[in-house]
């Protein structure tokens, strides 16, 4: 009889293994530093106005100023905390709705499953960028209605996922021998089943966090994020219009949206190799 | 499916709050009487059931409405404007799509090799970057820094009136938001191929068709390929669909004349009837992509031709 790991430990060995996958998780890590500590290292206030517009990278300003004459390296690492709770926070609400909803469709099935599916459906049918556009310019900016709609556009994939891994795991045999103990299926879905059907779920949750990332960028490079909120997608958005003469303002932000947005992507393709039961037997 | 669309379209660009008559009468103070009277003339005072069945009445006879900032029909605008985009991402797509399919052909001839690694990377760029930046990147580079290409725009304002004049300026004007929006879709086509091509590379039939001493090329393309065909099908259909969004960002760096950059400028106008109709088009065109990819299907596998088409 082999020694039962913990899956906690089988998760840290599998993740170790793969080199991509430590190195976003460590790069992401960073982000977290910077987003919290950040501010206390860098003295440079991001809403503050000076006297030196556009600004060359160097010298006092180490990234330059915007056309206002703002520290673009202390918009830059204000800006992190933006991105983190959009991504996180969007991602976490969409995460947990699909996961519900997903997870009732498939053990429950019937006309309930098919009810679901259909309004799931129907979501990935709508133009979600179109739409977030729409609502965003109409109900005015705000962080959380960002989060809300990131989350309300991405919660069917989620869904999808979902009921997919309950409909595997229900199917296995531990499943019966539970139930014949007596447990509630109320308690056998989310007890038993869930616990073994989130791994791939996470990993599609860590792809969503890059995705918010981005869709926040662009509704504010859009112009659509208020102006009392330091964002990437602000200062590119600004990039766009001094395009001809100042080159910093569109580099350094969007290169800050990439490789965070790379991070998230690459960490979720590492998190789905690791935790996807059907990839890892392949 | 379509009427659902239609009637989002229509609420949310209805019942969410920000008054199209504001903008109509401008920020300089109407009395309140010539604000009614605006209300009154472009039916804004009815009630909202009145103006969804007015809406679906006149969308069945193809009347998407009228733009209340560009006082002209919204189809007349659409159609004015979709000839650019449709330039702007056929080519685009069609580019992304073979090249996609090509590069995840030799990236699955050697799994985990370098060449292998090197294109998952690169389509794992692509699929990051915002293309926005890209966009703007390219700008900086190729049009400002060096001159080669022009950054705005689809034609010079001294448009060549010869034919084979305006298709040069044209291509001209399209290489670089052309290759932002290839970039993207040939990293999705390209990582949805590869790992399609890996997953069949491990059937039998493959041992079998090796057995026979075909030759790798003709294993690959001609047996791999054909059997991993369906997912690359769907993610291209869903590519076309989804065109229509993908142009709008493009669309707003480059000034390219097409309904992404109307949709960006009908946001600020509060033009309602416009941004339901783009929204409109754009459902519809992935509903319509969604119903040519199920056609494609029965084109590509023979077996959905039979049986009863089950594949999720």
């Amino acid at each position: 009889m082999t020694r039962r790991r913990s899956p906690g430990r089988t998760f840290i060995r599998g993740l170790m293994r793969n080199a991509t996958g430590v190195a976003s998780a460590l790069f992401i890590a960073f982000l977290v530093v910077v987003a919290l500590f950040g501010p206390l290292l860098y003295a440079g206030d991001p809403l503050a106005i000076s006297d030196n517009p556009m600004l060359r990278p160097g010298g006092g300003h180490l990234l330059g100023t915007d056309d206002l004459g703002r520290d673009v390296l202390a918009e830059l690492i204000y800006g992190v905390r933006v991105s983190l709770f959009v991504g996180c926070v969007a991602a976490f609400a969409a995460t947990v709705i699909g996961t519900l909803i997903g997870a009732i469709a498939g053990y429950v099935g019937g006309w309930v499953d098919t009810a679901i599916m259909r309004i799931a459906e129907f979501f990935q049918v709508m133009p979600t960028f179109i739409l977030a556009v729409v609502i965003v310019a109409l109900l005015g900016p705000g962080l959380l209605r960002v989060v809300a709609v990131i989350a309300l556009l991405s919660w069917p994939q989620t869904a999808r996922v979902a009921r997919g891994e309950v409909l595997r795991v229900s199917r296995l045999d531990f499943v019966n021998g539970v139930r014949c103990l007596g447990v509630t299926e109320w308690r056998i879905l989310f007890g038993e089943i869930l616990p073994n059907a989130v791994g791939p779920v996470l990993a599609l949750g860590t792809l969503i966090v890059g995705y918010a990332i981005l869709l926040e960028a662009s509704l504010s490079f859009l112009g659509l994020s208020s102006p009392d909120v330091v964002s990437w997608g602000r200062i590119l958005g600004v990039g766009q219009r001094f395009l001809f003469s100042a080159w910093w303002l569109s580099v350094f932000p969007g290169l800050a949206i990439f490789s965070t947005v790379l991070a998230f992507n690459l960490l979720g393709d590492a998190l789905g190799d690791i935790l996807n039961p059907r990839r890892a037997q392949a | 499916m379509v009427v659902g669309i239609v009637v989002v379209g229509f609420l949310i660009t209805h019942i969410l709050p920000g008054d199209p008559v504001d903008v109509l009468v401008g920020d300089f103070p109407a009395p309140p009487e010539y604000v009614a009277q605006v209300r009154h003339e472009f039916g804004l005072d009815a009630p909202l059931a009145t103006q969804l069945w007015l809406y679906v009445a006149n969308l069945a006879q193809g009347n998407l409405g009228f733009s209340f900032v560009n006082r002209q029909p919204v189809l007349s605008l659409i159609l004015q404007r979709a000839g650019a985009t449709l330039l702007l991402m056929v080519p685009a797509l069609m580019l992304a799509s073979i090249l996609g399919v090509m590069i995840a052909v030799r990236a699955a001839r050697r799994a985990g090799g370098a060449m292998d690694s090197f294109l998952t990377g690169v389509s794992l760029v692509g699929y990051s970057i915002p293309v926005f930046w890209l966009a703007q990147i390219l700008i900086v580079v190729f049009a400002v820094k060096l001159g080669w290409l022009p950054a705005q725009g689809m034609f010079s304002i001294r448009t060549p009136s010869s034919g084979l004049g305006v298709v040069g300026d044209y291509a001209k004007h399209w290489v670089l938001p052309g290759f932002c929006v290839t970039v993207y879709y040939l990293a999705v086509v390209a990582r949805v191929a590869r790992s399609s091509m890996l997953e069949m590379l491990h059937q039998d039939f493959v041992l079998t068709a090796r057995a026979k001493g075909l030759s790798e090329r003709a294993v690959l393309w001609k047996h791999v390929l054909r059997n991993s065909m369906i997912p690359v099908i769907t993610v291209i259909g869903y590519n076309f669909g989804y065109s229509l969004t993908g142009a709008i960002l493009t669309e707003t760096v480059f000034a390219w004349p097409g309904l992404g950059s109307l949709f960006v400028t009908s946001i600020a106008n509060r033009d309602y009837p416009v941004l339901a109709g783009i929204f409109l088009l754009a459902a519809v065109a992935v509903v319509l992509a969604n119903l040519v990819t199920d056609l494609l299907y029965a084109a590509a596998d023979p077996r959905v031709r039979i049986a009863t088409p089950a594949i999720a």
